[in-house]
């Protein structure tokens, strides 16, 4: 039987076909409208490391101004001073650590015929590379005892790879930036998360750095950092008073197996905070943090509100264009109430009618979901020419493809109803006689 | 024209009233909040930089090496830009407008204050820095050669001349006399520095700032690590052609740095107000494809409710109905559906604002936008009705007497 309806509605929508075009167009534009928008905010807004986000851990001590809290909402600071950091990686209390800050470097290569150019890079530990289940092409991160003794060993991304080796295997082969030579301890393999969650101070969206060195050499060779740099008070002359001073410029994760951990670590850090302020830093109330990677994203507003109100406009656009299907399609069924007479007439029970025109209506649904499938590859190119860092985020998404065929259909299925059920109460006596 | 029978025919079908009211009145609330969002955003991006934006672009080096000296490099550098022909200002700088990046920091009219007065963007630079931002000087004076100096990490002590903007002097100094004024760098800083001049307009370089307009210019050069940011000014007409010149002659002239960073302001102020522009656009295709949908929706239901109704219009023209009266039946019908559906709409408008200002601290959407959107849909809703009541006038008088 479904198959027959199928084929009544088919030809029923053939005969008219204007009216279904304005149909399929509607719900198509509603259906591209809402998932375009729907994607963006839901690749955004996802997890880009679900297997592990709840055991890596963002660090914040709240060692601010003791005049006014860092946030209007009363957060902590969103990065860590020299000093802090250093003091709770040298405690390492958590089962894998690493703080980080970026830096951009000028790369030297040895091959006369590439000039040199600048690269961005992070100052990192061993452990980053662990914990974020960074893959490699070939060899791998330096040793935790070259992160000790400023070992001159650097990991390279696939592209500087390419552009300075070719694409080899190039560990083991030295490196000059900024005049100093890094040995290569190992290269990327190819790595896109979509997010570039572990420093979100500085551009969610950016590809990840260039290279890797460690932390400890790029503070020896007296790197500046070039993310964001805060100071409540005055920072002193040099090098050493930096260190020394209270101005947040370091990020710090760490991996934590077990609610329990966390909870230790929680009162590592509290206890850290409490340590300090007995020697008159750390002026504020106790406010230190641990949250996870999603809490992270969600503090830091990685999904900007702007997304959030296209989503929700083009949602009310899919409700504009299904209160439009629901109208159209009362007068599709009404016009036909002579053949719906006819049929009852003949026999058909009321439910045979209602299920007729439902399929019917799913129909629409099937092509409008099709339709709006296609808009939405339309849709995500606009999104990525208006907004060029948004490449990683405005792609097809397979669950994504999924949620639009089904919205399509349930969508009309929705609106069918009314109609439909318009049409099953008409009384077959009245059609026949004025036919 | 009667209205009551018409209406009493409309009661009769409920349904279809109900939705194209709904439509009308999603279509207004949805229309006029991003019709202001609209707005909103097109005066942001229109605001001016206080920068002369046509004529300049900039430039950054970076040096490598061990023995890379970088005052000495700015020196020739600023002396071999200053002499190419079509140049009409060059400024070493660290900061510039619609960049999102630079240096800020809190000022203080007394010494030891725990809050600051103002909190302001900082802009290192030399005496040629007001002709090279093309910056307007109101009051007071320009720097003086001797007084430009260094600001390094480990020479830290901020200039004792500064000029400001006019909004950040009112700021500052609000009785006036900002020229001559005194002030203090922060917590430790216990010497006053004075402001020498005033300019009319700069802006500081996060778009987003609620501070935009405060900025100071310093008299010091600021090399950060081996890095030198040059902004230059051309004749105009002259800076596509300057801006190769200028990236081949400091390349020459200098091979152990890396140039990179060749800008013109334009391309500045279109990259840092893309999100803003990629807004509007999306919202303005939301604005037309509703009404698109919507009209199409009122010319659907319109043309169906004449095809329903061909014999009763055939029966009133039979009745003595004049073609123009079909006409205006169908033009007051529409029209007091869209009433219904826009006084809807204008509650629903209103809430959404509210929802907007609750939600993302949006300002509250004026009182003319519902009033014109009222306006501008009641056209909507006739033209659209037009082509089908047009048909409608058109019914003979014979069909009431057929009986098919």
């Amino acid at each position: 039987m479904f198959l027959y309806y199928f084929q009544l509605g088919l030809r029923s929508l053939r005969r008219n076909p204007v009216l279904t075009m304005l149909m399929v167009a509607g719900i198509g534009l509603g259906i591209a409208a809402s998932m375009t928008t729907l994607t963006v905010m839901h690749l955004m807004g996802s997890d880009p490391i679900p297997w592990k986000s709840e055991r890596l851990h963002y660090v914040q001590l709240d060692g601010w101004s003791p005049d006014r809290a860092y946030t209007d909402e009363g957060d902590p600071p969103d990065q860590l001073t020299y000093r802090d950091a250093l003091a709770l990686m040298e405690a390492g209390r958590a089962d894998r650590q690493a703080a980080m800050y970026k830096i951009v470097l000028p790369v030297q290569p040895e091959n006369a015929e590439v000039k040199p150019f600048n690269a961005v890079g992070r100052a990192t530990h061993a452990d980053f590379f662990a914990m974020f289940d960074v893959p490699f092409a070939y060899g791998g991160a330096w040793s935790r005892d070259e992160d000790a003794r400023f070992g001159r060993t650097v990991v390279l991304s696939r592209e500087i790879n390419e552009r300075l080796f070719g694409g080899e295997d190039s560990t083991g082969r030295s490196v000059r930036l900024d005049g100093v030579d890094y040995t290569v301890s190992g290269v990327l393999d190819v790595w896109e998360p979509r997010i570039k969650f572990y420093d979100l101070t500085n551009g969610a969206f950016n590809a990840h750095e260039r290279f890797f060195i460690p932390f400890s050499t790029a503070i020896e060779r007296e790197m500046g950092t070039a993310g964001n740099n805060n100071c409540w008070k005055e920072r002193g002359s040099g090098w050493r008073a930096y260190l020394d001073s209270e101005c947040i410029w370091i990020q710090m994760w760490v991996e934590l197996g077990s609610p329990e951990r966390r909870a230790e670590y929680q009162s590592f850090i509290d206890a850290y905070a409490g340590e300090q302020k007995r020697l008159g830093r750390f002026m504020r109330p106790l406010n230190n943090r641990l949250p996870n990677v999603t809490d992270w994203m969600e503090k830091q507003q990685v999904v900007t509100s702007d997304v959030e109100v296209q989503t929700g406009l083009a949602f009310a656009f899919l409700l504009v264009c299904l209160i439009n299907t629901i109208g159209l399609l009362l007068a599709k069924f009404m016009r036909k109430a002579g053949e719906i007479g006819l049929r009852r007439a003949l026999g058909a029970s009321r439910r045979q009618v209602f299920a007729q025109h439902l399929v019917e209506a799913g129909v629409v649904g099937i092509s409008g979901g099709l339709v709006g499938l296609a808009l939405t590859g339309v849709g995500l190119m606009i999104v990525r020419a208006l907004y060029t860092e948004f490449a990683s985020v405005a792609r097809f998404d397979w669950l994504m493809v999924f949620v639009s065929i089904a919205l399509a259909i349930v969508a009309s299925l929705l609106a069918g109803l009314f109609p439909t059920w318009r049409a099953c109460r008409i009384v077959p006596a009245v059609q026949l006689k004025t036919q | 024209m009667e209205i009551r029978p018409i209406f009493s025919a409309l009661m009769r079908s409920k349904v279809s009233m109900i939705l194209i009211g709904l439509q009308v009145a999603l279509t207004l609330a949805i229309v006029c909040n991003a019709l202001f969002i609209i707005g909103q955003r097109l005066d942001t991006m229109q605001r001016p930089s206080g920068m002369n934006e046509a004529d300049t672009f900039t430039i950054h080096s970076i040096g490598f090496g061990e023995d890379y000296d970088v005052r000495s490099v700015m020196n020739a550098d600023l002396a071999l830009l200053r002499g190419l022909p079509g140049v009409l200002a060059v400024a070493p700088i660290n900061a510039m407008p619609l960049s999102n990046s630079g240096w800020n920091s809190g000022l203080s009219i007394e010494p030891g204050q725990r809050n600051s007065t103002a909190n302001t963007a900082f802009y290192f630079t030399d005496d040629k820095g007001i002709d090279a931002y093309g910056a307007e000087l109101v009051a007071g004076r320009n720097f003086k050669p001797e007084e430009i100096g260094y600001f390094t990490m480990n020479d830290r002590r901020p200039p004792r001349v500064t000029i400001m903007t006019r909004a950040l002097a009112e700021r500052m100094f609000p009785d006036g006399n900002a020229v001559g004024g005194q002030f203090y760098y922060g917590d430790e800083d216990n010497d006053p520095a004075t402001v020498v001049g005033i300019i009319e307009h700069l802006q500081a370089p996060w778009v987003g700032s609620q501070n935009i307009d405060n900025v100071m210019l310093l008299p010091a050069l600021l090399p950060y690590g081996n890095s030198s940011n040059y902004l230059i000014r051309a004749e105009p007409g002259r800076r596509d052609e300057l801006m190769k010149e200028v990236e081949s002659r400091l390349a020459a002239s200098n091979s152990s740095r890396i140039l990179r960073n060749l800008r013109s302001m334009q391309e500045r102020r279109a990259t840092v107000y893309a999100e803003d522009r990629a807004m509007t656009i999306i919202l303005g295709t939301v604005i037309i494809a509703l009404l698109g949908i919507t009209a199409l929706g009122i010319v659907g239901m319109a043309s169906f409710w004449v095809a329903q109704r061909t014999r009763q219009i055939g029966t009133r023209r039979a009745l003595g109905a004049t073609r123009t009266d079909i006409l205006r039946y169908f033009q007051t019908e529409n029209f007091i559906i869209t009433t219904l559906g826009l006084i809807v709409g204008g509650v629903l408008a209103y809430a959404f604002s509210l929802w907007l200002m609750n939600t993302y601290q949006a300002p509250r959407l004026p009182w003319y936008y519902v009033p014109v959107g009222f306006v501008c849909l009641w056209l909507l809703g006739q033209l659209a009705v037009l082509g089908p009541a047009l048909r409608a006038s058109r019914v003979p008088p014979a069909v009431a007497t057929r009986s098919v």
